[in-house]
């Protein structure tokens, strides 16, 4: 039940013309065609049971990765070990066609996946209840939105639980119910064992699922490490547009952080402190911080925002904002500026370490004009001393009022 | 052998779809599968009418009142199951590009379904067409066996044609236009709604370069003489074993790249 890719490329031919490829059919004729790598010298291996996400721009050669694994297509060079049952949701859609209604298509797509009619017979109201179409099951697939294509097609991927189960973008069309509803399943299907491969954008699902993760870019394998640092330096790797340096270092309990940026501007220092201005490391549930930035210009800036995000322990965004959304953009700084932010805020957090991760630009996102994107740029933790116990990373405090009747 | 037992692993699929192909081919309709009985039989009284009627058409070889009729169906059923395979075939990878592309199966699944569903709408025309025979008397009897080995070696050359054409027409599409062209002036080189007889010398020799005019022929000697000379059908089985060889080489070859095609 374990993927073992090494040395895969794909190349497709190119011909200068047309006539080229049939000139090339013909016998004792030398090659027309010249190669086109899209793919090259991937080699990765996912342990049994192991859930490995795969990120990437658009065109970076993800899909057709997927492809070659689930055998779909050919690879030019190299080879796909895969073993178990192995259930693909590539694209959009499982194949569908068009003019056969959801049951039709169902038993056709449980068929290509090697289940006997009467196991499909068994599976189709499990189907039906997963995929909520309604009435629409016996309706000709035609008429379905994306959404709904892609609702059956997962309830059909996954009604038996595969070995293996690769899943491409597809997800991201459902909405946020069915998405929520079909990452349970897929970390039911982790818990009991399926070897799961996510080609994904979205950085909550490769990060709360995952492993592991792979960057593809340019049809290379730019990056495999854990989802947080793969996934850090994807987003810098974005806001790579024109010489941006990017970097990592391994910090000292084995986390990776990522700095990015043109460098015009960069955070000097980050530290928390408490009520009477004592750095700390530890914060109380609840107890009122403020985080201190330090930063320096190396030239002059038209327009500097300052944006900041507390990241949980798995990497997700408790909160995140800028001041641009503060309404405090700084105008027209001098090279040589010294800055300072205070932000305060009570640390109404859940107990748990969290990260802060900064980032200088000059609009609210950091594609614009990217002068430092830090990740990692400080951790703290936070206990609980003096709150009743909770669950969570976020602390809302309740009043509960309860009535005997 | 590999690839027949591959194929029978995915049996359920090929007749699942073979089974679905029907019910949905007439699923928008209201006249359901009648549209499947209404098609040639609108296209035998138009030509009964005209060739029969009008131009005072008569069969040298055999006399009786639905002689012409018979003729006609003899030709145009088998002729349709022929064009049926081999332009399905022609498009079946282009047209299921969407499986292809997503799920992994064994390819050669395809073709097969095109045969036998196109094998199921024949056996339905073909059955009412033998009810016709019995109630006007003209049935052939036993010797209506002798139309297995000219359909089995049809099947042959219209499986063998088609999934050359079919490879063919994912890189070159002007083949599929190429030969919906030909197809039509194959129709009319080939003996079917004329009788052979009323050919000249010269082009009735170029008729035996004809494989369809052939097994044609030898369907209509059944019905309307009970007889037919099925060592004629030796060459075009000779054709059609070289076409599938031909058919199944080339799609080897280029199985792979026709996915990056499609």
């Amino acid at each position: 039940m374990s993927i073992t890719v090494s040395g895969l490329g794909k190349a497709y031919r190119q011909y200068r013309s047309h006539w080229g490829r049939l000139l090339e059919w013909l016998p004792f004729t030398a090659p027309r065609h010249t190669m086109k790598w899209v793919l090259r010298e991937i080699s990765f291996h996912v342990e049994s049971g192991e859930a490995v996400g795969i990120i990437g721009i658009n065109g970076a050669g993800k899909s057709t990765l997927l492809k070659m694994i689930t055998g779909t297509a050919a690879a030019t060079e190299g080879t796909v070990v895969l073993q178990g049952r192995v259930a693909a949701m590539l694209e959009l859609g499982m194949g569908f066609h068009p003019d056969f209604t959801g049951r039709q298509n169902v038993y056709m797509a449980g068929q290509l996946l090697g289940l006997e009619r009467q196991e499909i017979n068994s599976l189709i109201p499990e189907i039906e209840a997963f995929a909520e179409i309604g009435e629409y099951i016996d309706q000709p697939v035609r008429v379905y939105s994306s959404g709904m294509q892609v609702r059956l097609a997962f309830s059909v991927a996954t009604a038996a639980r595969p070995d293996v189960l690769i899943v491409d973008e597809a997800l991201s069309v459902g909405d946020a119910y069915f998405q929520h509803k079909s990452f349970d399943r897929i970390r039911s299907f982790r818990r009991a064992g399926t070897t799961l491969l996510l080609v994904s954008h979205d950085k909550q699902a490769i990060q709360s699922i995952c492993d592991r993760a792979l960057l593809l870019d340019d049809g290379r394998l730019a990056m495999e490490g854990g989802p947080e640092a793969v996934m850090d330096y994807y987003n810098a790797l974005l806001a790579d547009r024109q010489n941006q340096r990017i970097s990592q270092e391994t910090l000292a309990d084995g986390r990776t952080r990522t700095l990015s940026g043109t460098g015009e501007a960069a955070v000097t220092a980050v530290s928390l402190l408490d009520e009477a201005g004592q750095q700390i490391e530890v914060a109380r549930v609840g107890q009122t911080v403020t985080l201190r930035v330090e930063a320096y210009t190396y030239a002059a800036i038209e327009k500097l925002v300052l944006g900041y995000g507390i990241k949980d322990r798995l990497g997700q965004v408790v909160y995140g904002t800028n001041t641009y959304h503060t309404q405090q953009i700084l105008r027209d700084l001098p090279a040589g500026s010294n800055l300072r932010f205070d932000i305060r805020f009570p640390a109404c957090l859940g107990p748990g370490s969290y990260a802060v991760q900064t980032a200088l630009v000059s609009s609210e996102t950091h594609l614009d004009n990217n002068y430092e994107w830090r990740d990692l740029a400080m951790t703290f933790t936070v206990i609980n001393v003096d709150r009743p116990h909770f669950a969570g990373t976020a602390w809302i405090e309740p009043e509960i009022l309860i009535e005997r009747l | 052998m590999a690839a027949l037992r591959a194929l029978w692993a995915f049996r359920g699929f090929i007749l699942g779809s073979v089974q679905r192909e029907f019910q949905s081919r007439y699923r928008n309709s209201l006249l359901g599968g009648a549209w499947l009985v209404l098609n040639p039989l609108a296209m035998i009284f138009v030509y009964t009418v005209i060739f029969s009627q009008i131009m005072q058409a008569r069969l040298p070889m055999a006399e009786g009142k639905f002689a012409y009729s018979i003729y006609l169906c003899a030709g145009i059923l088998t002729w349709g199951l022929f064009t049926e395979i081999v332009t399905r075939s022609q498009n079946v990878f282009l047209d299921n590009a969407n499986l292809i592309k997503k799920l992994k199966f064994p390819r050669l699944c395809l073709p097969v379904i095109v045969v036998l569903s196109a094998l199921c709408n024949f056996g339905l025309i073909f059955a009412i067409f033998l009810v016709f025979l019995g109630l006007c008397g003209q049935f052939p009897g036993w010797n209506i066996w002798l139309i297995l080995p000219a359909l089995g070696v049809q099947l042959l050359l219209s499986v063998g044609l088609g999934i050359v054409l079919g490879v063919f027409n994912v890189f070159f599409r002007d083949v599929g236009h190429l030969f919906s062209i030909m197809l039509n002036f194959w129709f009319w080189c080939t003996p079917i709604v004329y009788p052979a007889s009323i050919l000249p010398e010269r082009v009735a020799q170029l008729m035996a370069w004809n494989p369809m005019a052939t097994i044609v022929g030898i369907y209509q000697n059944i019905f309307l003489t009970g007889t037919a000379d099925l060592s004629r059908l030796l060459p075009i089985l000779a054709l059609a074993l070289f076409l599938c060889g031909m058919g199944g080489y080339l799609f080897r070859r280029h199985a792979d790249e026709m996915v990056d095609e499609i």
